[in-house]
């Protein structure tokens, strides 16, 4: 018995049931196609971090305080942790490889300006703060050395804030707005960068002179983190160990101490956001499998209310001459065909959905290749795997019995 | 020299159900030549079907020898088997056991699929050969439920002789239809036995086992008795006889 005569004697069987064929072969269908939607959509998902991440400057480093606590035993005197503008001068001076650095002050609350109010946080930097940045200036102007060093009460305000302060009519830059009761000018209107990845506005926040926010307005001495920028993307690694070396000369650690102190870089970020969106493809993956799977069951379902309901069929067929091997290669074909055929318009399906997902919410779409070939091999698998065991019962039936049953 | 199709002596079959082992052959002797037309009698109970399973290789005897052709069958392996089904035995059942939804031609098909030496374009040829064998040439691609009862029959009958066998097995093929049904049923038989078909055929009607050239009585797994019918009638002389039925 060749192959090609059992093939068509498969096709055949599932032609006599057209309806039936279809919506066994639905249950793959579905389950191929949310696997490859929900894999191209969490591996767009995943690029478009890493984009975002990598527009923030590929060769951005930040220092941040250390962890206060070590396993719920406090380290030390949390001030001494703190960063204050001496490292800030001492990565100016003594690491080569960084090409601008700037500290980072931050401080949340309500800001007013005539009857409106809106809560956001001040961001305090240096004069080269929006440079590390990457944040461009749209109207008015950044504020200057001489307003850092006299502490000026300027800033330079976001879309999002100015939109509830102003509304559209008002120009905010020039006006006086108020945040916690501080009356502070407005010098400039940032370009908008809109939400991130994260779903978190850009554009919600003022950013002014790193002296302003210390002493005029949150009253503290120390700062909330150091933005540097290495030479180059690949002088980052030179960077970070340059820093490291600064800062614990500038905190007076000796040599068995911890760093008090964490380093960050770009494309740290860029890893450990990818490992989160890697395992969120992953959950998005395995719950589509699991449609996956119940697809093969309901393949399994119909084969075996298949081969009972045909008894008479296969007693006939063993009759006339067919050998318990080609019964079994008939059924277990039958399967396969169910399964690769489902999974074929499964994998048009999905990638069609992608496509139109994509286009109506606005969400980077990557199909995998590599997600099409595996859901082509599952089915294959599902087909044989789910077809055996029916496969199996009918090849097994006794002529006899199965001629005469009812 | 009278070619034997079928030679069976000493044939036993036990059937062990529970702790009773039932007998269902005793020891049975049989001889069966090319050209003849048998009919198996008996009644429920009295071993004929267990024989037509045997001669049909679907069973096994417990002891004794059965050669098909020449062939015997005892020592061949179940593949074995369904490959002597294929090439030598043509199977008429009572319920026709036609594929559902395919067609007249495919339902005749169906044999030579399971035999690799038939290409496609042959077994097409060959099916509509023995669809015109049992005059159902105008009928080739109707499906089964657009088809009487008797017509079935004849598709069935078409399916068996679709690969030449040696023999050709009925099981009670007349059972489910009605007189003259029957009668043309049994004409096509008479034809093709005619034709030198050998037939073995499986029924507890004296009236229809009248059609065949012998009988073999069987009781309680034993052949009881065998006689040559002498007077046979024709199907097709009978159905002539009888008064035209008017269509309403």
């Amino acid at each position: 018995m060749n192959i090609t005569n059992l093939s068509k004697i498969a096709l055949n069987a599932l032609l006599r049931n057209k309806f039936r064929a279809f919506l066994t072969m639905l249950g793959i269908i579905i389950g191929v196609a949310s696997v490859i939607a929900m894999l191209a959509i969490g591996e767009g998902s995943k690029k478009s971090i890493q984009d975002q991440i990598s527009s923030m400057g590929s060769n951005l480093v930040m220092v941040m305080p250390g962890t206060q606590m070590m396993g719920g035993v406090q380290q030390g005197n949390a001030s001494s942790k703190a960063l204050d503008i001496k490292d800030v001068k001492a990565i100016r001076q003594d690491c080569p490889s960084v090409s601008a650095v700037s500290p980072e002050v931050r401080g949340g609350g309500q800001v007013v300006a005539g009857g409106n109010n809106w809560p956001t946080t001040f961001y305090g930097g240096d004069v080269n703060y929006l440079d590390i940045k990457k944040v461009e200036v749209k109207a008015g102007r950044m504020f200057t050395e001489q307003e850092v060093a006299s502490a000026a009460k300027v800033c330079l305000i976001g879309q999002t804030v100015a939109d509830n302060l102003f509304g559209n009519e008002v120009d905010p830059v020039g006006q006086t707005i108020r945040f916690k009761n501080i009356p502070v000018r407005v010098i400039g209107l940032l370009e908008e960068k809109g939400e991130n990845t994260f779903g978190m506005d850009q554009d919600d926040l003022l950013i002014g002179p790193y002296t302003t926010v210390q002493k005029r307005i949150l009253a503290v001495t120390h700062i909330n983190a150091i933005l540097s920028s290495a030479v180059s993307e690949d002088a980052t690694t030179q960077a970070v160990a340059e820093i490291t070396t600064a800062m614990r000369a500038s905190h007076k650690l000796s040599e068995g101490e911890d760093d008090d102190f964490q380093i960050r870089t770009q494309a740290e970020l860029v890893s450990t956001f990818s490992s989160i969106s890697d395992i969120l493809t992953t959950l998005l993956g395995a719950i589509s499998a699991i449609s996956l799977l119940v697809g093969g069951i309901g393949i399994m379902n119909i084969m075996y209310v298949s081969v009972t309901e045909r008894t008479r069929e296969i007693g006939l067929r063993m009759s006339i001459g067919g050998r318990g091997l080609d019964i079994l290669m008939q059924f277990l074909i039958e399967s396969i065909l169910l399964s690769v055929i489902g999974g074929i318009i499964g994998i048009l399906l999905g990638v069609t959905a992608s496509a139109v997902i994509g286009n109506l919410t606005g969400w980077p779409i990557a199909v995998m290749p590599l997600a099409i070939i595996m859901s082509f091999l599952v089915c294959t698998a599902i087909g044989i795997f789910f077809g055996w065991y029916p496969a199996r019962k009918a090849a097994g039936l006794n002529p006899i019995d199965a001629l005469r049953f009812e | 020299m009278v070619r034997n199709i079928i030679s069976v002596s000493s044939l036993k079959k036990d059937f062990i159900v529970g702790e009773v082992t039932v007998h269902a052959l005793r020891s049975v002797n049989l001889n069966i030549t090319e050209g003849e037309f048998v009919a198996i009698m008996g009644t429920s109970g009295s071993g004929k079907s267990t024989m037509l399973n045997i001669l049909g290789c679907l069973d096994k005897p417990t002891e004794g020898t059965y050669l098909l052709d020449g062939i015997d069958v005892s020592t061949l392996s179940k593949n074995e088997l369904a490959r002597l089904r294929n090439l030598k035995l043509g199977f008429v059942f009572q319920s026709y056991n036609l594929l559902p939804r395919t067609s007249a031609l495919e339902n005749v098909e169906l044999p030579l699929f399971y035999n690799d030496s038939v290409k496609p374009r042959e077994r097409r040829e060959r099916a509509i050969a023995a669809l015109g064998a049992v005059g159902l040439e105008d009928r080739m691609h109707h499906m089964p439920n657009q088809l009487s009862g008797g017509q079935q029959q004849r598709v069935a009958i078409a399916r068996s002789l679709v690969n030449d066998p040696v023999v050709i097995l009925a099981d009670e093929a007349t059972g489910n239809l009605d007189t003259r049904t029957s009668y043309e049923i049994m004409a096509l038989f008479q034809e093709l036995n005619a034709k030198g078909k050998t037939i073995v055929f499986v029924t507890h009607e004296p009236e229809i086992a009248g059609f065949t050239t012998r009988n073999v009585h069987f009781r309680d797994g034993n052949i009881i008795k065998e006689n040559l019918v002498t007077n046979r009638g024709s199907a097709r002389e009978m159905i002539n006889a009888m008064p035209m039925e008017v269509d309403s």
